[in-house]
């Protein structure tokens, strides 16, 4: 298909847009820096996450397992002399590959055991690397590079750029019209000759293997790794609200969430640091219960209103 | 017009939910251009027969076949794709999506696969076959209940199916749509399509079906032209006779 004028338009403008986060760092300001990382780091797993979730509606409480995944992938990678940019494609094939078998294994069953059996495979992965740790005599892992925080911040700015791109070129492929029909009526994608298992795994793998070149890209950040900070399933969790706030509707949608979400979660975190997983669940129901389609349901509604009262003034 | 070479087959075709044999070792061919009705009482099977043939739900036992290959061991999807596109009893759209976009679901992804400007140049002939195309960017929730049927026929004809399963597409029409779902159907049917159709409205059976297959707790109780069936005393008992304890 050809690019329309607003395709152009959208590209242009999202561009623009990077190319000024691109340039926070010139200001110098380490915790601009720092909340800037949180920002893109939740950007780039809570809008791969509604690449998959957004049309299929499965709720996946996976991100953490991907995100821990690379994280030690890249750990031990750099421990056994491995470069750090290779095990970037390696973390990405490893995330790809547990997409698939969770998929494989669960994408055919109901939408809840779906939930429930991501959620079991991160613990189970953490146990799994807890377990190999203590076997081994080692509590975490040192990632020791000359990476810096500028440089995490601008990889994952890259990273966003690719994930866009990718979201875009599936909202206008057949897999994407595909994953659209699977969302609203499952049997009739069944019977329009979609294989639909095929298309909920694809997807899956590529939103499974951005998570898990975040959680590579993190390493460098972290230092020092032990499976409870990579596991933490806090982050499967904020990734999901982040995304239902902003809305899975729309490509751009979580980012909407992110940014807001993420300085909120920042101040939350700072005052009241005994409270977080009491005021994450408050803010779940909260998000659930009064924007069920997020800012972008919002805004659309908001349009449709504006647009009805032009029709009748 | 039974002459034609044998599109679909049955063979032993059965379905057991627990202890309740829904379709019971049917047995028929559709030969190609035909109409065939597949009529019955309620609860005799007839959905059960089309889930069967569709690969909603897989045969217990026996085969179905296509043109002399088997069938009953694919996906619905893989079956889809061999040509052989339904509609369901209770009409099932894309609630997001447009007019337009509904349509286009089946010429992209059934048996004859297009994409882009092709797919929807092709969708749009389906609307207009079904006298759908001024509403074609509207949405799904806005259409009158023959229209939802329209859009679900448009769909399922945009895939080029080589057969053709319509469960009770005329069902809950008013007098004035039925009359124009029975015109729309023979039009299919003057085109030479191949269907099986499942229907309760006697006229659209006598007016539309070569043939007729009847069933009754699952079983074939008789086949022949809509004259002989409906003169079959057995047929008869079956329809008026099951309440009568
Ligand atoms: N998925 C299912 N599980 C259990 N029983 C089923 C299922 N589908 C159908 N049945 C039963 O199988 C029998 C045949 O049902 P079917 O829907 O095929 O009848 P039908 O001939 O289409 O009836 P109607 O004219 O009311 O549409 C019924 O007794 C029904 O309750
Ligand atoms: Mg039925």
């Amino acid at each position: 298909m050809s690019m329309t004028k607003s395709d152009w338009q959208s590209i242009t403008l999202s561009a623009v847009l990077l190319a000024v986060a691109a340039c926070l760092p010139l200001t110098g300001d380490a915790y601009m820096l720092s909340i800037g990382i949180t920002i893109a780091m939740y950007a780039v797993l809570a809008t791969s996450w509604a690449l998959f979730s957004g049309p299929t509606h499965y709720i996946s409480l996976a991100t953490a397992a991907f995100f821990g995944l690379g994280t030690y992938t890249t750990a031990i990678g750099i421990e056994n002399g491995l470069n750090y940019w290779v095990t970037l494609p390696i973390a990405a094939i490893l995330g790809a590959v547990l997409a698939a078998l969770v998929g494989l294994a669960t994408l055919r069953l109901s939408g809840v055991y779906f939930v429930i059996f991501t959620l079991g495979l991160a613990e189970l992965v953490r146990q799994v690397v807890t377990w190999g740790q203590n076997v081994s005599g080692q509590k975490g892992l040192y990632v020791l590079t000359d990476i810096t925080e500028v440089h995490i911040y601008w990889q994952l700015l890259v990273l966003a750029a690719i994930v866009y791109l990718t979201g875009w070129a599936i909202g206008r492929s057949r897999l994407g019209f595909a994953l659209r029909i699977i969302g609203d009526d499952e049997e009739v994608a069944r019977h329009s000759g979609i294989n639909t298992s095929r298309a909920k795994i694809l997807l899956f793998m590529v939103s499974g293997a951005t998570a898990a070149v975040v959680g590579s890209m993190l390493a460098p950040r972290y230092i020092y790794i032990e499976p409870a900070l990579a596991f933490t399933p806090m982050l499967s969790f904020l990734v999901v609200i982040m995304a239902l706030l902003g809305g899975t509707g729309r490509l751009w949608g979580p980012l909407v969430g992110v940014i807001p979400f993420t300085l909120l979660w920042e101040a939350i975190s700072a005052s009241f640091p005994n409270q977080t997983t009491l005021l994450l669940g408050l803010s779940f129901l909260v998000i659930v219960y009064l924007l069920p389609r997020g800012f972008v349901g919002l805004i659309e509604s908001g349009k449709r209103k504006m647009r009805e009262r032009e029709a009748f003034a | 017009m039974t002459t034609g070479p044998t599109v679909l087959s049955l063979r032993g075709a059965t379905k057991r939910f627990g202890g309740l044999v829904a379709v019971n070792d049917m047995d028929f061919d559709v030969t190609e251009h035909e109409v065939l009705g597949l009529i019955g009482p309620n609860g005799s099977g007839k959905s059960t027969t089309l889930n069967l043939i569709s690969g909603a739900l897989k045969p217990t036992e026996g085969t179905i076949s296509l043109r002399g290959t088997p069938i009953s061991h694919l996906s619905a999807a893989d079956i889809s794709r061999r040509g052989i596109a339904r509609t369901f009893q209770l009409v099932r759209l894309l609630p997001s999506m447009t007019v337009l976009e509904n349509v286009r679901a089946g010429a992209v992804f059934g048996h004859r696969r297009r994409w882009g400007a092709e797919a929807d140049a092709h969708a749009m002939r389906m609307l207009a076959l079904v006298g759908l195309d001024r509403r074609a960017n509207a949405h799904v929730g806005e259409l009158t209940y023959i229209d939802t049927k329209r859009v679900e026929l448009a769909r399922v004809l945009a895939s080029e199916p080589k057969v053709l399963l319509l469960d009770e597409w005329l069902a809950g029409l008013n007098p004035t749509e039925l009359e124009e779902g029975i015109t729309l159907i023979k039009r299919l049917r003057d085109e030479g399509r191949t269907i099986i159709l499942v229907e309760h409205v006697m006229d659209a059976i006598r007016s539309l079906c070569d043939r007729c297959v009847v069933m009754s707790t699952g079983l074939k109780i008789a086949e022949g032209t809509p004259e002989q069936v409906l003169s079959d005393p057995e047929v008869i008992r079956a329809y008026l006779g099951d309440d009568d304890a």
